[in-house]
């Protein structure tokens, strides 16, 4: 039986073997892999590009204070972007079950349409999850346009729950109990962790704070993305700083959420500003590269 | 010689519930092919798993007929410098052209023998404009911006016709005769011909036919499986090789309501749930593989692992759920928003207590009972199982409801109130459940008609035309007596939506006469619950030979009326009744409108009907005898008044000129 680690090594090593670049996480908060400049700037252009990275994903409102066998605040996964999409790359992505150690003969896989969009953002994929013996573990979209443009490349983009695929490999009932390295268990290095975030984020939270570092982050990303269109020369307008003050806010939504302090009424207005912070950058992102401001920042 | 044709185009898995129409388009496409080239032919079967689309066909010719073709050349009076200009065009002497009369004048003609092509190369240009034509709701491309659009990714393309390969290229793919087997089954890459294709397939773990496959299900599934024709039919079109395990969970789950188990097997794990003693839930549940086998049994092990744990979460929301009153939700539905315009939930529930109460006091139910249910109906909008298992609300506050105590008939309301979800689906069991998904219903139909959310043709965002479809069902066949405008209020246009909404209620769910609806339900129509029992009366009637005669009679007075623009009203007067046809009929439409009205009152509609038909030998003689158009003018406003008096005293069950009459 592998350990979580030796698991998460195979399949960083199996996909570095069909070329992929072995990103580290994104140093900030983002709820989902496809949230990082990785994924979701990099999907547009014409640049072909593969990259697979491990992302602890947070998502405040799921913590269980660590009691729930099987959700999390804070869980990772596996993204893997290979753009353009190669025509076995579903073999490619059954090889690499196998390569953790499914016998593919001893279990049942299906394919269920599972499509990914955000449709303020004009982004969104066709794709399936990926079930095994009953039990999603990955999701699996071709992206098909971003900011309502068709992409250039056609990128797939995997997404491996991993917790729950290691907890299917090691027989456990609890995530808590997959054996991380031998003689440390996913408990051991991740309890504390869940439960004081839980208490955080449900209990103890600052909601006047959180709001006035929503504004703070808002306004700041807006600042940015006000000054892009007189700037020049376009290559150097730092859009990727734009763009990690939408992750805050994001991640800001989403705390405030947990805490009980945005209602259902309020909540639509503050995605939209999300969003709109989102399709701003997008937007900006797409014209800097643009085939005429690219080539300039490439000499 | 006829040549039989195989298509098989591979894709990735395609989703389940769009298989069926795509491959009756496909047929479609490919029989317009064949008859638009003059192949011949006929299309024996198409068939699907979720990576394949087969189309066989048999009877193509091996290439068109060949045709002579009448080709039009200068007029016989230009000079000869143009014929032999069109001559040399043809590439044939001048002696093979041949004059030919048309109504322009006297032109050269050449009849030139076109060879008709191989079928093989009109089909290799015909079969990559066909396979992108296939419509899907949603597509994808997959080959980079501009790329052929398709459901899913075309990976292989089989084209035969007889032993050959039909060659072309679609995607990036090349046609070929090599399949691909089952993902696990089967061998990646396969050599076929047509006779040995489904055989072919069956060795690598791929049962083409969707009929084979449901049987294979079907034969796995054990004598208690819940039967679930939809599940089966989603499960047929997820597998290429379908197999049945047979797995339990812990009999302490089934402390759960069966309603929660079962929606948790059924829509999040696509498993059968298995009944035992009739209706309780058994321990068990049976999936289906889409493999051969399960070996070491690691697949059933698998799926009970996971649904203990969804039976986990499910009980973790019971548990933490109960800890509150639904009541006491209800001040939380202030913060959900029904629709922007019309406020939230809370607001909502208000109008509806209101509205419910209302109903309530028109059809005889209990206001207390309507009024609590209707203020519980709503409250499990924020409950941790109606957010994780959203298809179970309403059902979900029932059972809360059950489980704190309130009485049968207001847990049972809150439960059904969603009722009828479908033209199929059974109205609430209970008036008082009648009264409130009514209200429910009314209040989401006048709010969203009101702020101009109607539906417009496919879009129908808010599901209205559902909602009219129950109000329609459940005021007919709960047999609830209200008037349609004090459910409707004021509105002409909600008042239309939902007269033909009723029409399609009464025509195509419960199969009346296009005529008879239309004559029974008309703009004016207040009482739908009274509707159906006119109808039946017709339908009783029509068939009696005085009816049909009489409503074709019906239609020429209301003719007459028009013609003459006749509006008058007032008292018919005697005097000036000529005796004889006229008299006589004054004198029966005075005794029937007596014997009609005692039996409307008693919604004795069918002997109503009768009585009118009975005055047809006195009308019909009238008509015989009697000059409506009298040069006397109070004589023909009389004959005319006596005429609408008539009419108007017998429509009131019906309008007999809506009647399509045979002769």
């Amino acid at each position: 039986m592998d350990s979580f680690q030796q698991t998460l090594f195979k399949l960083k090593n199996y996909w570095s073997e069909r070329g992929c670049i072995i990103q580290e996480p994104y140093d900030m908060e983002v709820g989902a892999g496809t949230m990082c400049p990785e994924t979701f700037l990099r999907v547009t252009g014409p640049k072909p590009y593969k990259v697979a990275y491990v992302q602890p994903s947070r998502r405040p409102a799921d913590g269980r204070y660590g009691e729930n066998p099987n959700r999390l605040y804070k869980h990772q996964q596996l993204q893997v972007i290979l753009k353009p999409s190669p025509s076995n790359i579903l073999d490619l992505y059954l090889k690499s079950l196998e390569a953790i150690g499914i016998d593919l003969g001893k279990h049942d896989i299906k394919f269920e349409e599972d499509n990914w969009e955000s449709p303020t953002l004009g982004a969104w994929g066709i794709g399936w999850q990926v079930m095994l013996d009953g039990m999603e573990i990955t999701q699996f979209t071709y992206f098909q346009q971003c900011g309502g443009v068709d992409l250039d490349l056609v990128p797939a983009e995997i997404t491996y729950g991993l917790e729950r695929l290691v907890a299917f490999l090691q027989g456990k009932e609890s995530v808590y109990e997959i054996e991380w390295t031998p003689g440390v268990s996913y408990g051991d290095v991740r309890l504390a962790d869940e439960l004081q975030n839980s208490v955080y984020n449900f209990e103890v939270a600052d909601v006047e704070t959180l709001w006035q570092l929503f504004a703070i982050y808002e306004r700041e990303c807006q600042r940015l993305v006000g000054m892009y269109p007189k700037y020049v020369p376009k290559e150097r307008f730092p859009l990727l700083s734009a763009y990690d003050y939408v992750l805050k806010c994001s991640n800001t939504f989403n705390l405030l959420d947990a805490r009980g302090a945005i209602s259902v009424t309020e909540r639509v207005g503050v995605i939209a500003r999300v969003r709109k912070l989102a399709v701003g950058v997008a937007q900006a992102w797409l014209d800097q590269n643009t085939p005429e401001h690219a080539e300039a920042a490439a000499e | 010689m006829s040549e039989r044709f195989l298509l098989e185009i591979g894709v990735e898995e395609v989703p389940d519930w769009m298989i069926e129409p795509a491959l009756e388009h496909m047929r479609q496409l490919f029989t317009e092919v064949l008859a638009d080239n003059n192949l011949g032919g006929t299309v024996d079967s198409v068939d699907a798993t979720p990576r394949r689309l087969v189309l066989r066909a048999s009877g193509i010719a091996e290439a068109q007929a060949d045709e002579t073709k009448a080709i039009s050349g200068p007029p016989v009076s230009s000079g000869p410098g143009a014929v032999q200009g069109f001559a040399k065009k043809m590439g044939v002497s001048l002696d093979a052209l041949q004059k030919a009369q048309t109504p322009k004048g006297e032109y050269w003609s050449y009849s030139k023998k076109v060879e008709g092509r191989k079928s093989i190369e009109v089909l290799a240009e015909a079969l990559p404009v066909l396979i992108p034509k296939i419509s899907f709701p949603k597509t994808m491309y997959w080959t980079g911006k501009g790329g052929v659009r398709f459901i899913r990714p075309i990976r292989w393309i089989v084209a035969l016709l007889g032993n050959e390969v039909i060659p072309f290229e679609l995607a990036g793919v090349k046609s070929g005769r090599t399949t691909s087997g089952h993902r696990l089954l089967g061998k990646p890459e396969v050599e076929v011909t047509i006779d040995t294709f489904a055989d072919q397939l069956h060795t690598n773990g791929v049962v083409l036919s969707a009929k084979q496959r449901r049987a294979m299900i079907e034969s796995g599934l054990g004598p208690n499986v819940h039967p679930d024709e939809a599940l089966l039919q989603t499960l047929v079109y997820l597998t290429e090789y379908p197999s049945t395990i047979h797995g339990s969970f812990d009999r302490k789950y089934l402390e759960l309501p069966r309603e929660i188990l079962s929606t948790v097997m059924r829509h999040h794990q696509r498993y059968f749930s298995v009944n035992v003693g009739g209706d309780n839930l058994a321990p068990e549940f049976v999936a289906v593989m889409n493999t051969s086998a399960d070996p070491d049994g690691l697949v059933r092990l698998g799926n009970e692992r996971v649904l203990r744990a969804r039976f986990n979460d499910a009980r973790f929301f019971w548990d933490i759920d109960l800890r509150r009153n639904l009541a006491d939700r209800l001040e939380d539905l202030k913060n959900v928003t029904f629709q922007a315009k019309l406020g939230s939930y809370f607001e909502k529930t208000e109008r509806v207590v209101l509205l419910a109460k209302q109903i309530a006091e028109a059809v005889g139910a209990s206001r207390v009972m309507c009024g609590r249910a209707a203020q519980l109906a709503k409250c499990d909008l924020t409950t941790e199982m109606v957010k994780e298992l959203t298809e179970l609300q309403g059902i979900v506050g029932g059972l809360y409801a059950r489980e704190q105590g309130e009485s049968a008939e207001i847990w049972r309301a809150v439960y059904e109130h969603y009722k009828p979800v479908s033209m199929e689906d059974s109205i609430p069991s209970t008036v008082t459940g009648q009264v409130v998904a009514l209200a429910d219903k009314c209040d989401t139909l006048r709010g969203c008609f009101e702020i101009g959310l109607m539906p417009t043709g496919s879009r129908d965002p808010f599901a209205l035309r559902r909602a009219g479809q129950g109000v329609v069902k459940i005021l007919v066949e709960g047999g609830l007596r209200l008037k349609l405008s004090d459910l409707v209020g004021d509105n002409p246009q909600l008042r239309e939506f939902l007269l033909d909404r009723a029409k399609y209620y009464f025509r195509d769910v419960r199969g009346f006469k296009y005529d008879e609806v239309n004559a029974v339900l008309t703009p004016r129509t207040e009482d739908l619950g009274d509707v159906e029992a006119r109808l039946q009366a017709i339908r009783q009637v029509r068939p009696t030979e005085n009816f049909e005669p009489l409503a074709a009679s019906f239609k020429r007075i209301a003719n007459i009326l028009r013609q003459a623009q006749f509006t008058g009203a007032g008292t018919i007067d005697v005097s000036v009744l000529e005796p004889g046809p006229e008299l006589d009929l004054h004198r029966e439409f005075l005794r029937t409108s007596d014997v009609v009205f005692s039996h409307r009152k008693a919604r004795n509609y069918d002997a109503a009907l009768e009585a009118i038909g009975s005055l047809r030998p006195k009308v019909d003689l009238f008509f015989d005898k009697v000059l409506v158009n009298a040069p006397e003018e109070r004589v023909r406003q009389n004959r005319l008044l006596l005429l609408s008096s008539l009419l108007t005293e017998f429509s009131a069950i019906a309008d007999f000129s809506e009647i399509v009459t045979t002769n």
